[in-house]
């Protein structure tokens, strides 16, 4: 799989480290009402759907940067690549 | 030769299976009905046996009539088992022979032992570390070793021997601690040095500068079995128990009032059941969608691979414990092997080139004479990669609804046992005394079975 990185162009999927479900990013606050069930389904629970995904990937043998992949889980076809930085921040969530 | 012993083996274990139909059995605990009974009334179709292998082969194999029926689906049963791999048919068939319930039905999405039981590399074993774990796979063990006779029919259940290979010091300290756990739960395990190896496997590459052999974990209870035979077995036995097995019929929604299962939308219409239990592997988290439920689960695909035909090379199962490699020989002379999983959600049943190199370069570093051998096929299937690399059998929230899945890369060996655990727990809503720990609250309750130590990334276990 070739991954079109933003800032670097298109590269080999093997550069890089999956970590998983793009919601991952959503972290819950710690301090709300019902946190810790918050936190269970946060770490452990997935939706794994068939079809589009939207997940995390580490650029580790590259520039180190965190993306956002929109891939399909039945074909492997990639349709969409962000930094992660951007996500995070369109959800209000970095500074 | 392979060929010649593997036609001894199915007629022998024809033999074994015949003779054991005769009287002259131990008593049990109530409730448990002893292997080999009477089948059920009116049932007239004919057990295997050598004569009759022996008597077909001199009559052009003319009197063989299918294994199993293909009936329609019923509008209700007692018990719906979604998911027709060797997990469900397990199911069935101990819900019907061990428990003593009826109105059985699988169903398949599409033919029975088409999914990962068809697809793995077909090794059995029992060495796992941790309390959750170790009794379960044990129990499991114990299935495959009665298993033949039980169903009557011939799984070539190999007890072969399996090595984990060790490459540093630390790595046999904690072969050894791994193998002493093994043995406090009744396994069998030993601790090879080198030398001991190299008397089994002269070829392999003992002195490789990065990862030099220093010894292995064997336990020679371990093997492997033929997996379609497996499915089939089941499949056959739980049939013959009036299991309804049907095949075609893809569960596309639940019917939940009131928060009770009342039945199963599918392809060929709804059906009704008490008691649905669901045994989907990589398909898990789709299926337990339509019951509204997110699972710990990832689906991920597994590669595996087999070499053109060798002669007798490698009579066990050996595991490379510095790089993922893991081989055996299959009885037609292929060399069966494997490693990673290639670590993305995937529902493709087919990997990518990356993983096959990496095994590749694993098998080298082994063993490099594998490098003149050529690779005849690849394939793939989805696994129910768990949050902790430990598998769930347990109820839901859900009245009625039962759920056996997060198999992992490693479901093959628990067959027997995940079959008998399932329907304990659906015949008497409790769960069996080896598979207590494998519930859903875990997670929630910090109670996590996770043999590698990896944490909740389910690609990593
Ligand atoms: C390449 C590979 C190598 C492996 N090697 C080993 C090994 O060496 N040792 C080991 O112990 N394990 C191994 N495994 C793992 C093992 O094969 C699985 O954990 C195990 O087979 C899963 O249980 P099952 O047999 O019930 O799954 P499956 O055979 O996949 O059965 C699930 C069934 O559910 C059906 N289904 C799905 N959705 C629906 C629906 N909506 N309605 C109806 N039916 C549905 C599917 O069609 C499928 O037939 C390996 C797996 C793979 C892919």
């Amino acid at each position: 799989m070739i991954i079109n990185h933003p800032l670097l162009g298109p590269r080999d999927a093997q550069e890089f480290v999956y970590l998983g479900d793009a919601r991952l990013i959503e972290r819950p606050d710690g301090m709300a009402e019902g946190a810790p069930q918050a936190f269970h389904d946060h770490v452990y629970l997935r939706d794994n759907p068939a079809g589009e995904h939207r997940e995390l990937w580490y650029h580790e043998q590259g520039d180190r940067s965190w993306l956002v992949v929109t891939r399909n889980t039945v074909t492997h076809e990639i349709t969409g690549v962000e930094l992660a930085r951007d996500v995070a921040r369109a959800k209000g969530r970095s500074r | 030769m392979a060929a010649l012993s593997g036609a001894l083996r199915f007629a022998m274990a024809e033999i074994q299976g015949f003779v054991s139909v005769l009287p002259g059995v131990a008593a049990r605990p109530p409730g448990i009905v002893a292997a080999n009974e009477p089948l059920p009334e009116g049932n007239t179709r004919m057990r295997y046996s050598g004569l009759r292998v022996i008597r077909e082969a001199l009559t052009g194999h003319r009197g063989w009539t299918p294994v199993w029926r293909d009936p329609a689906p019923q509008a209700s049963y007692d018990y719906v088992i979604v998911g027709g791999g060797g997990h469900g048919l397990a199911t069935a068939y101990y819900l019907a022979k061990e428990f003593r319930q009826a109105r059985i039905a699988v169903l398949e999405k599409g033919y029975l032992g088409g999914g990962n039981v068809g697809r793995n590399t077909t090794i059995i074993r029992s060495n796992y570390l941790l309390d959750g774990n170790e009794p379960f796979y044990e129990f499991s063990m114990k299935l495959w070793e009665g298993m033949e006779q039980d169903f009557n029919y011939n799984a070539m259940v190999s007890q072969r021997g399996i090595i984990n290979l060790f490459h540093t010091d630390a790595a046999r300290d904690a072969a050894t601690r791994r193998g002493n756990a093994m043995i406090l739960h009744g396994a069998d395990a030993e601790i090879l040095d080198r030398e001991q190896v190299r008397a089994m496997y002269p070829f392999l590459n003992f002195d490789n500068a990065r990862f030099p052999i220093k010894g292995a974990l064997m336990q020679r209870r371990g093997g492997t079995a033929r997996h379609d035979a497996v499915a089939w077995g089941y499949a056959r036995g739980a049939d013959l128990r009036g299991v309804d097995l049907i095949q075609n019929c893809e569960v596309t929604g639940m019917r939940i009032e009131n928060g009770r299962i009342l039945g199963v939308e599918t392809t060929r219409g709804f059906v009704g059941a008490k008691k649905v239990g669901v045994a989907v592997a990589g398909s898990s988290s789709k299926v337990m969608a339509h019951a509204g439920m997110r699972l710990p689960i990832e689906s991920h695909v597994l590669q595996a691979f087999v070499s053109e035909g060798l002669k007798p090379l490698i009579d066990g199962v050996m595991t490379f414990g510095a790089g993922h490699f893991y081989v055996s020989q299959s009885d037609k002379g292929g060399l069966v092997f494997g490693g990673d999983i290639d670590g993305y959600n995937s529902y493709a049943q087919r990997g990518n080139l990356p993983v096959i190199e990496d095994v590749a370069e694993g098998g080298m570093a082994l063993m490099p004479m594998i490098g003149r051998a050529r690779l005849l096929r690849t394939w793939g299937g989805i696994m129910d990669m768990s949050m902790d690399g430990s598998p769930i059998i347990d109820r839901t929230p859900v009245e009625g609804l039962y759920f056996n899945g997060g198999w992992c890369y490693g479901g093959f060996k628990a067959t027997p046992a995940s079959g008998w655990c399932f329907a304990h727990l659906l015949a008497t809503d409790r769960p069996h005394e080896t598979a207590t720990a494998y519930r859903f609250d875990r997670f929630m309750k910090g109670l996590a079975i996770d043999e590698k130590g990896q944490g909740p990334t389910p690609n990593l276990h």
